[in-house]
């Protein structure tokens, strides 16, 4: 804690210095809890008038959170928003829009089945003199805010019809039709093209000169300094920093985020690779990823890096059998393998930690014990009657394996914190006595004690011999954790590094497609 | 607070099995609650009636719901993994046509037998092709075939009937084991025992309740989805054909609009049973009480000389109202603390 | 791409009508005469109507299974109320009629906004339940044509413009929705609401709120058709217009309306049910046994949904370049 106060200390510092315009909307002291975790304490955040501001933070820093109490989505506990010195509320999402809001999310929230006019409209269209929405005026403007930010939309096209880019101007359109003054773009350029990055670059260019105050949230360094004017760093729902970009380096933001330097908290490991595996040749799907090979030894933990929509989890749920790939094979121990759904999956040794705990991990609903023994049932069981005591004595050894904090093993897992509910799965997977397990983004969203849990733990597995398999976009957890990174980009293998190669430049620029550039 | 796991070193601490005992769980469930309306009714009905507690008359009780509860059971299950079947009703009026047809090509009692179950399962094998090999929402799946069903049966029987079943098919919904024990009540306590079993005590009963809450972490975990769906299909048609089979020989007769209206009465003792309709909780002994408190709330309005239709605003009540009330408690409950 | 595939569905099923009555035309060519096609329609406007309202319900996320059971108590209060007070003007009973209709909407709807309940479980009690107050409320008697006042029973059969008024009424509900539909705020809340309530919640559209007026609408057709039909079969009793709930739903898949919400159109709907109108209709006339009627709607929607699934169903994530480029 003391270290955090002091971060923030300097981080004033920064702020009093830089200040030139008002801002247009403050926010001070907001905190916003939920059953058993703090998201947001006590946080501020300047937004200014033609300029973009950056907001960075590790997953779970409370970004999302923020932008749900702009949004009128969330009513914080504590705090006060401002816009233009004036005290305001949100209690409803309309509130936050009429106040001049608005949020261009990363799951483009748009309807698919209404045409790109109405979406744009969508609460406010034009009427005529009879109250009725004037169509002809809806596509007619509608065209006027494409035209205005460069977008060749058609205005009457269905939504669903538009890739991921074109979505987004559509948001953008939506954003200038309400004439918002305030603009948060949730990692606009995630799963862009390069093309079509340059293109949101221009168009965020144009929002500063039409004077909107932007909250630009983003993971990429690169771009965070290419079109930032000031930053604020959120770590674990605190404020821990902000200022003008041009008085901070990326290594002194990388440290405002992470609070800490990479090999503090990792488990110090020596790496020890025994035999081969796992053998994956030319894994391929015809819309999600191509020709994966890699192989992966005993003891080791290897690194799958990129950004998010690279292809990661899509390539790791073929090789646990969810999807089917085109093309491929896979050798397990030498042998070749086929593996058509999970159940084979786990048959040759292979699990999988999903990243999204609460819909592929965590069945929420039942009790502890049962979320453990599920894949274990065929052992525990005698004939297909279910054998609770075995049951018991399975989620008992495995849950204080991985130290789980609970008040029973009959409890719902759903009344748990994410880091528990983490270690259930975790433990449910290790109960099957895995060959393989792969885990995918496996502390994204938890806390912090729990995340040194799972790191802790899983250098205890590589040391017992099991293969891992660690997906992150966390470049920290990456580079502590990893004997090996296997960098993806657009459904591809983009590069693979170890040892003295394995540094943060290098990853970013793999995983963004930038080449090489000596400074 | 949080302290890290290289404090507490690598093994944590053990894990109490439960929190409550059986019996604290018992005594906080919707089972006990439903056995005390069921009381209450029971004792509401000897007042109302001398001739209630008559044997004979008991024993003519509980064919308000054996038959019903039979599909209640597959349905329980099936509710249960998150799907529905609203065809069971229009299942028998299929299959007990298809009985009666087979009644004038002279067919005799055990072939009879076949034919019900053979058709309950190829309905049922139908309604699971359709959800789980097409992914079809099983909510339109089973009114189409609701109405395909029932609309054979008219096709088939138009406004006659059939009759002529041979008179040892009389047994099966008109025959008495010992004294005032029917047959019927016989199966009915069977099939609660067999449904209670492969719910609470077997591998698949575990999948059916891991797919209710949860059925893509369900696939994740290696549960065959789609297979556990289409058995559960299949195990309905099963039951509704089961039915089919009590109910005609109870009447002795098929018409196209025999167990009109069956399909909601089910829903609701699945429901009043303390199945969640959204699926991932309930239990079958619920479900047997529930099929009592139904049966002994019908006879006693029929002991009253009730008419059947306001004995249908109960249910509709009745329906809601279990599902409205706790909701309804946990919305006050919720505003006093604010 | 999508919009064009969206009106060919419609262009589809009109297109099945009419190859449909072309081949009935070419076997028994008085089914085409204008007259016959305008009494078609005629009896088909109570499914129309209803199918429109059921539309609305959809297109939340959500379903009336009341509506046959909300159309027979009105009918049954209004030939009660009629018989009391034969005076009563055609107005007051209209009136009355669609507002006692709303109002048993309006506690489906509340039952779903203000308890979560869900839709199917609110429905099918409510069906029971307003089916079962016809019988208190009657005592099981039936209502029969000479109980009824001229008036009372004149009005949807008065000719306007060569059409009856039953068919007028059905046409102004279309054009009501047409405008409702394409042109009000919550026309296109109903969409939002059902295509992505998250997103709803988003741009300050109350999701609770906007379904309990679907359930209004819903049930105020209900209760306006409950008149209409009382009036012009001249009887009411219990069970008029049973299983009719079934006819409409299947009337609203046909016509493309997807069950999980958010997609259909006014066009749909009024195709679905004219569709549904006509096989009803054409049955005796190629003397097809009138019993085939049920099992046909039940293929019809067995059909239609398993249609409307292949041709939206989701795909997965496209990452790889020449994928996009190829879709």
């Amino acid at each position: 804690m003391v270290m955090l106060a002091n971060t923030q200390g300097s981080a004033d510092v920064h702020q009093r210095s830089g200040d030139s315009a008002a801002p247009v909307l403050s926010l001070a002291g907001i905190s916003k809890s939920f059953p058993g975790v703090k998201a947001l304490s006590g946080v501020s955040l300047d937004l200014y008038p033609g300029e973009v501001t950056a907001l960075v933070g590790e997953n779970g820093a409370g970004k999302s959170t923020i932008v749900k109490v702009l949004t009128g989505i969330y009513q914080p506990e504590e705090g006060e928003i401002t816009i233009g010195g004036t005290p305001v509320s949100f209690p409803t999402a309309q509130d936050a829009g009429r106040a001049g809001v608005t949020a261009i999310h990363q799951e483009t929230v748009l309807f698919d089945d209404l045409s790109v006019a109405e979406n744009i409209f969508i609460g406010h269209a034009p009427k005529t003199r009879f109250g009725l929405i004037d169509r002809s005026a809806v596509v007619d403007k509608a065209q006027a805010l494409l035209d205005r930010i460069g977008a060749r939309i058609d205005p009457t096209v269905t939504l669903k019809d538009l890739g991921i880019a074109n979505k987004h101007l559509v948001a953008i359109a939506r954003a200038l039709s309400i004439d918002a003054r305030i603009v948060i773009m949730d990692e606009p350029t995630a799963s862009l093209s390069h093309k079509e990055i340059e293109e949101t670059y221009e168009l965020v260019e144009r929002l500063k000169a039409e004077g909107k105050a932007i909250l630009f949230i983003s993971h990429k360094f690169d771009e965070i300094f290419r079109i930032a004017d000031r930053y604020t760093v959120f770590r674990d729902g605190q404020m821990v920093g902000a200022g003008r970009i041009s008085d901070v380096s990326e290594r002194e933001l990388v440290k405002l985020m992470v609070g800490r330097s990479v090999d503090q908290v990792f488990p110090k490991r020596v790496s020890q690779r025994g035999e081969e595996v796992l053998k994956v040749v030319g894994y391929s799907h015809p819309t999600e990823f191509e020709d994966i090979g890699f192989t992966l030894q005993a003891g080791e933990i290897l690194g799958f890096y990129g950004l998010v929509g690279a292809g990661r989890s899509e390539f790791m749920q073929a090789l646990f059998g969810v999807t089917k790939p085109s093309k491929g094979a896979i050798r397990i121990d030498g042998r070749v393998a086929v593996i058509r759904n999970p159940n084979e999956a786990i048959g040759h040794g292979i699990v999988y930690v999903p990243e999204d705990r609460g819909k592929q991990g965590a069945i929420k609903g039942l009790p502890i014990f049962q979320n453990v023994s599920l894949p274990s049932l065929k052992e525990t069981s005698h004939n297909g009657f279910l054998r609770l005591a075995r049951e018991f004595r399975l989620a008992r050894d495995y849950t204080q394996r991985l130290d789980l904090r609970a008040a029973a093993l009959d409890q719902d897992i759903g009344k748990l914190s994410g880091g528990n509910q983490q270690k259930v799965v975790i433990a449910k997977w290790l109960a099957t006595k895995p060959r393989v397990i792969i885990l995918d983004e496996p502390t994204k969203g938890i806390d912090i004690g729990s995340k040194a849990a799972v790191h802790e733990f899983m250098a205890e597995l590589a040391a017992e011999g099991l293969a891992v398999i660690m997906v992150s976009s966390e470049i920290p957890e990456i580079l502590g954790m990893s004997d090996r990174v296997i960098v993806m980009r657009e459904g591809r293998i983009a590069a693979e590094f170890e040892g003295e190669d394995l540094t943060p430049e290098h990853l970013v620029r793999a995983a963004a497609g930038i080449a090489e550039v000596r400074s | 607070m949080s302290t890290t796991a290289a404090e507490t070193g690598p093994t944590g601490r053990q894990l109490p099995d439960r929190l409550k005992s059986p019996l604290q769980r018992f005594l906080g469930s919707w089972e006990l609650l439903l056995l005390v309306v069921a009381a209450g009714v029971f004792v509401l009905n000897s007042f109302a009636s001398p001739y209630f507690l008559d044997p004979w008359n008991l024993s003519d009780a509980t064919f308000n719901f054996t038959e019903k509860a039979m599909i209640a059971f597959a349905m329980a299950l099936l509710i249960i993994s998150g799907e529905i079947d609203l065809s069971v009703a229009s299942i028998i009026a299929l299959t007990s046509t298809a009985m009666g047809f087979a009644v004038q090509l002279g067919a005799d009692t055990p072939m009879l037998i076949l034919v019900g179950l053979g058709v309950g399962l190829a309905c049922g094998a139908f309604n699971g092709l359709l959800v789980t090999g097409f992914g079809l929402p099983s909510i339109v799946v089973t009114i189409g075939t609701m109405s395909l069903f029932r609309g054979i049966s008219y096709i088939v029987l138009g406004d006659k009937a059939y009759t002529g079943y041979p008179s040892d098919f009389a047994f099966f919904g008109q025959g008495y084991v010992w004294w005032v024990i029917s047959f019927e009540f016989v199966l009915f306590a069977f099939l609660a025992l067999l449904f209670a079993v492969i719910l609470h005590q077997t591998n698949f009963g575990r999948a059916v309740y891991v797919i209710g809450n949860n059925p893509v972490g369900a696939l994740f975990s290696g549960i065959r989805v789609a297979r556990v769906k289409f058995a559960l299909f299949l195990l309905t048609g099963l039951m509704s054909g089961v039915a089919a089979i009590c109910l005609t020989s109870r009447l002795g007769a098929t018409r196209p609009s025999i167990a009109f209206g069956w399909e909601l009465e089910v829903v609701t003792m699945v429901v009043l049973g303390g199945v969640s309709i959204l699926g991932g909780s309930g239990s079958i002994p619920g479900v047997v009480i529930a099929a009592f408190v139904m049966g002994m709330v019908t006879f006693g309005f029929g002991l009253l000389n009730v008419p059947g239709i306001v004995m249908s605003i109960f249910i509709g009540l009745l329906l809601i109202g279990v599902i409205a009330l706790p909701r309804i408690v946990r919305q006050v409950l919720a505003k006093r603390k604010v | 791409m999508i919009p064009s595939a969206l009106k060919s569905r419609e262009a589809i099923l009109a297109g099945a009508i009419l190859v449909l009555v072309a081949a009935i035309a070419s076997r028994f060519p008085a089914f085409v005469a204008p007259g016959n096609l305008a009494n078609v329609f005629n009896d088909t406007a109570p499914l129309i109507i209803l199918a429109l309202g059921q539309m609305v319900v959809i297109l939340t996320r959500c379903i009336d299974l009341s509506v046959a059971a909300n159309l027979a108590l009105t009918g049954m209060v209004v030939a009660m109320l009629n018989t009391l007070m034969p005076g009563l003007p055609v107005p007051v009973i209209l009136a009355v009629a669609i507002s006692l209709g709303a109002l048993m909407g309006l506690v489906n709807g509340l039952l779903v906004w203000r308890l979560d309940i869900p839709p199917i479980v609110v429905t099918l009690g409510t069906m029971t339940i307003y089916r079962g107050i016809i019988f208190v409320i009657s005592g099981g008697e039936w209502i029969n044509a000479h109980e009824m006042s001229d008036a009372f029973k004149a009005f949807p059969r008065e000719v306007a413009l060569g059409l009856p008024v039953l068919s007028w009424i059905a046409v102004l509900v279309v054009l009501g929705f047409v405008v409702l539909i394409g042109r009000t705020p919550l026309g296109r809340a109903f969409f939002a609401v059902g295509g992505n309530p998250h997103a709803a919640v988003y741009t300050g559209i109350n999701v609770g709120q906007t379904q309990c007026a679907a359930y209004v609408i819903s049930g105020a057709l209900a209760g306006l058709t409950g008149y209409l039909w009382v009036a012009r079969y001249a009887v009411a009793y219990v069970d008029i217009a049973g299983g009719f709930e079934l006819e409409v739903v299947a009337a609203c898949v046909i016509g493309g309306i997807s069950i999980a919400g958010g997609i259909g159109s006014v066009a749909g709907a009024l195709l679905g049910a004219l569709f549904l109108g006509i096989v009803k209709n054409a049955l005796p006339v190629i003397n097809i046994s009138p019993f085939w009627q049920l099992a046909i709607s039940g293929s019809a929607i067995i059909i239609a949904v398993a249609f409307n699934a292949t041709s939206s169903r989701a795909k997965g994530r496209v990452i790889l370049k020449k994928a996009e480029h190829a879709t």
